[in-house]
């Protein structure tokens, strides 16, 4: 049977958005851990952003869906817990989206570089969590918008 | 005691300590005092729910009987659940709530980055990724506590009397037993009675910080990680989250 080239399969997996932030792909997110073939079965290593994301699901529904589309007959996602997600897996192509969404993306220094909507740098904490569980509530001093920012963990 | 048989126990009781305190913390929702706090709320209580299917998968992987972690969860009664009494609680005003999180995750930030180096890879691995969840909650817990405490007459009463009610629970976290020795022995997990200095010292700086007084009494009320005896409330708790699947056994959407 055709076994499809691992590089393939990657790009097809940067075609599927998250479902929760649709600007950016699974890969852009840095979830997808691990294409390979085990024996005729195609092997794909998902780990979860947070233990409690409801988002995970659907994730994983969505790479099935994709893979099968493209005729992956014989599918296994395997769950990966460790090394545990961190923000630093988020491409620079990723980063670049979020901030273009207007979504400020996540920083060593623990809080967003400037407002993604004006630039400005005068920004003050609303509150930890936001509508999502990676990220957190903002608001720019200077154009006055709120604005979520992509937690660094 | 086999090493499997307390690793059971022990997996058992830290997804039922973050399944009944989740469930406690989601009750919450849409009925905190302001936006950003019901948000919170939810959000910790998805992580903390999150962390039960991992826990409890462990304890269904390690009983090796075909169950999942929904059935542990879901299909248990009472005299089962090893969870701290604390936990258990109602949440009363969200003062209580709050200190109660203060209370649980303060542990959970000591415990969880040891379990990081446990000598089992499903422990450390579980205990990694809870662990980097937990650093976010201590911290709002804590902050809330403090800005509560030290700020107006009405909330600072409520929270001491919030710590003066929480308080007899929490002596438990440190209430271990066989399975504790047994693990630790084997390098799976830190024996809790070792961080407890550490714990105490957390604590007492952010309760101090928050201008309340520590109460003097140690009596600590017991049960709940034993299995012995849990309070009236958890019965309660289980009613509401278990009643979908005990009359409609086994149905999924």
């Amino acid at each position: 049977m055709l076994k499809h080239a691992v590089s393939d399969v990657w790009q097809w997996l940067d075609a599927v958005p998250d479902p929760e932030i649709p600007v950016i792909s699974l890969v852009d997110l840095g979830i997808i851990r691990d294409v390979a073939w085990d024996e005729d079965v195609l092997v794909v290593k998902v780990t979860p952003t947070y233990s409690g994301c409801p988002a995970t699901t659907v994730i994983n529904l969505d790479i099935e869906n994709a893979l099968r589309e493209r005729g992956v007959k014989n599918l296994r996602l395997e769950r990966q817990l460790s090394p545990a997600w961190t923000t630093d897996w988020l491409t620079d192509n990723g980063r670049a989206k979020l901030e273009r969404y207007g979504i400020a993306p996540p920083q060593a220094a623990g809080g967003p570089e400037r407002c993604p909507h004006c630039g400005d740098t005068h920004l003050e904490r609303i509150s930890q969590f936001g509508s999502t569980p990676c990220k957190a509530q903002w608001r720019c001093k200077s154009c006055l918008e709120p604005f979520d920012y992509f937690k660094c963990i | 005691m086999e090493v499997t048989d307390a690793l059971q126990q022990f997996a058992t009781r830290m997804g039922d300590n973050t399944l009944i305190l989740g469930h406690r913390v989601s009750e919450w929702c849409g009925h905190a005092p302001v936006l950003e706090e019901d948000i919170a709320l939810a959000n910790t209580a998805l992580d903390l729910i999150g962390q039960t299917q991992f826990w409890l998968g462990l304890a269904a992987e390690i009983q090796d009987e075909g169950k999942s972690a929904d059935d542990i969860a879901f299909l248990r009664d009472v005299w089962d659940f090893r969870n701290l009494l604390l936990l258990e609680l109602p949440n009363d005003d969200f003062g209580r709530t709050l200190m109660r999180q203060f209370l649980f995750d303060a542990w959970q930030s000591i415990h969880l980055p040891r379990l990081a180096l446990s000598s089992d890879p499903r422990v450390a691995a579980i205990a990694e990724k809870a662990s980097k969840e937990v650093a976010y909650h201590v911290e709002r817990s804590a902050d809330t506590v403090v800005g509560l405490g030290d700020g107006s007459a009405e909330s600072h009463k409520r929270m001491q009397a919030a710590l003066d009610y929480l308080w007899p629970y929490v002596g438990e976290i440190f209430d271990t037993d066989e399975v504790d020795d047994v693990l630790s022995e084997a390098g799976i997990v830190t024996h809790p009675s070792s961080l407890k200095g550490e714990y105490y010292a957390l604590i007492e700086r952010v309760l101090t910080k928050a201008t309340l007084s520590i109460p003097e009494d140690p009596f600590a009320h017991k049960g709940g990680r034993s299995g012995f005896r849990h309070t009236e409330h958890l019965g309660h708790i289980l009613v509401e989250m278990q009643w979908l699947q005990r009359a409609y056994p086994g149905s999924k959407w």
